[in-house]
């Protein structure tokens, strides 16, 4: 049975190629559109130019729902920034960093999305502070839930306590997938083989993630195995990166409203090979999660020493398996290929 | 991310009282210029003096101590941004150009420097 869950992308999926010009906004969408991806979610100073320093220009927002018109697409998400520390040793102030929230609600409705997503570090007062000028604008502020931080832990209870507190319903969650990294990914133990890990200690961090060990053993672990600068580092990454359990976000499903397809690398056989997509698909099912999953494709950065990433590619992959576990009989597929 | 992005290939060229190439900010998105902390440059193994260093985007150019309180401009996402070295002049040849950023990322631990080194062609 076909699911109420649909598939999207975000742009940032397609950093490798926008960042050198070699695919434009327009590839962007008509590529995801093809794949029946049809929401799209933007980080908008990455799309847009100018944002927000400048402003953004209304021939690009205009060009925008051209293209979203265009390829039958539904603009989802913006992703903002809120760059608090825009000042040099010292802290931007409360009511400055809430009129930022409020610039960016009023640019998430120029782009016609339902949801803003908020960092994580974001002081929850400021989010509650925006959150009635959110909802008259007919936006909900979602904050994202991103490893290493997770549904169990203390900032984010922090942050559900707030939006309970409010009583607004302009505030909630955006989880990243990365949070349920079951396995060492593939991708990041090559890198660091390639920078120089020696295989045996690059082996046991993968063993022991597996088994689970806690990140700081397995760092003294290392140490003691030898392992120096890029050793160090691999084992470090056990600090920020732990399998949190899919079924976590039911407690909140009430206020989830859209879900980074976060991956690091798409197999042939349309598997991630670190996270459990199985899992996660069949937990929205039971959740009754009826939001976009849209792709983030975050391998390029873990790959790009060795080879030039196929961002179309991996997000075609994400996407076919994703239609898979939503039970939909169509297999997506791209009719046109991206100019080189 | 990014890193070997940074430096654009062919882009040295001769400056007024030293040299310029395009480079553009390792991120996955833009910054505001006040975020950039720092830009550091080396030719041929020799640091260039942070003062003897100009960022110039959209025909705008700054000093780095000017950059730290530019609130109205931006290094855009993938934009090439003339990096000029005033050095006194490079003389024909290849050289090796090692260019790095240093920005403060609000939602980041900690404060990421980025690197490229790159062989560039001084045309004769």
């Amino acid at each position: 049975m076909s699911s109420t869950i649909k598939r999207g992308v975000s742009l940032y999926s397609y950093q490798n190629e926008t960042f050198q010009g070699k695919m434009s906004l327009e590839d962007c969408l008509r590529t995801s559109a093809e794949l029946g991806a049809h929401g799209i979610e933007v980080i908008g100073e990455q799309t847009f130019w100018g944002w927000p320093e400048c402003g953004a220009m209304q021939e690009d927002i205009d060009n925008w729902h051209r293209l979203i018109a265009k390829y039958n697409c539904v603009p989802v998400c913006h992703d903002f920034m809120l760059d608090y520390k825009r000042y040099k040793g010292r802290e931007m102030p409360f009511a400055e960093q809430v009129a930022s929230v409020k610039n960016d609600i009023d640019f998430g409705a120029r782009l016609g999305v339902k949801f803003i997503r908020a960092l994580v570090s974001i002081d929850p007062a400021v989010l509650v502070a925006a959150a009635d000028y959110a909802q008259e604008k007919g936006i909900k502020i979602l904050i994202e839930v991103h490893a290493p931080l997770h549904f169990d832990h203390p900032w984010i209870i922090r942050h559900a306590e707030a939006f309970e507190k409010s009583g607004s319903d302009a505030l909630g969650f955006l989880p990243d997938m990365g949070m349920f990294l079951f396995k060492f990914p593939p991708v990041w133990k090559e890198k660091f083989l390639r920078i120089g890990v020696p295989k045996a200690i690059a082996d046991y961090v993968e063993k022991a993630y597996e088994d689970r060990v806690l990140s700081e053993y397995v760092i003294l672990n290392v140490q003691e195995m030898g392992g120096t600068g890029p050793a160090v580092a691999m084992a470090e990454t056990l600090r920020h990166n732990a399998a949190f359990e899919p079924k976590r976000m039911l407690d909140y499903m009430p206020r989830i409203h859209n879900i980074h397809g976060k991956f690091y690398q798409m197999d042939e056989d349309y598997v991630e090979p670190s996270i459990p997509y199985d899992q996660i698909v069949k937990v929205l099912k039971q959740g009754g999660y009826q939001g976009y999953i849209c792709s983030e494709y975050e391998g390029n950065r873990w790959i790009e020493d060795a080879q030039e990433p196929d961002s179309v590619e991996q997000v075609r992959r994400q996407q076919v398996m994703l239609a898979r576990l939503l039970g939909e009989s169509v297999e997506p597929s791209l009719n046109t290929t991206v100019a080189a | 991310m990014m890193d070997n992005k940074m430096i654009v290939e062919g882009s040295l060229q001769r400056e007024e009282g030293g040299f310029s190439f395009l480079g553009r900010l390792p991120y996955y998105r833009g910054l505001g210029l006040s975020m950039i902390e720092d830009i550091i440059v080396s030719v041929d193994g020799a640091a260039i003096p942070r003062e003897a260093i100009r960022f110039c985007v959209r025909d705008q150019t700054y000093t780095l101590d000017e950059m730290e309180t530019v609130y109205d401009n931006r290094w855009n996402f993938g934009e090439k941004a003339r990096i000029v070295a005033l050095n006194g002049g490079l003389p024909a040849g290849n050289h090796a150009i090692t260019f790095a950023v240093r920005m403060r990322v609000s939602y980041l631990p900690f404060v990421p420097t980025t690197k490229d080194t790159k062989q560039l062609a001084m045309a004769a």
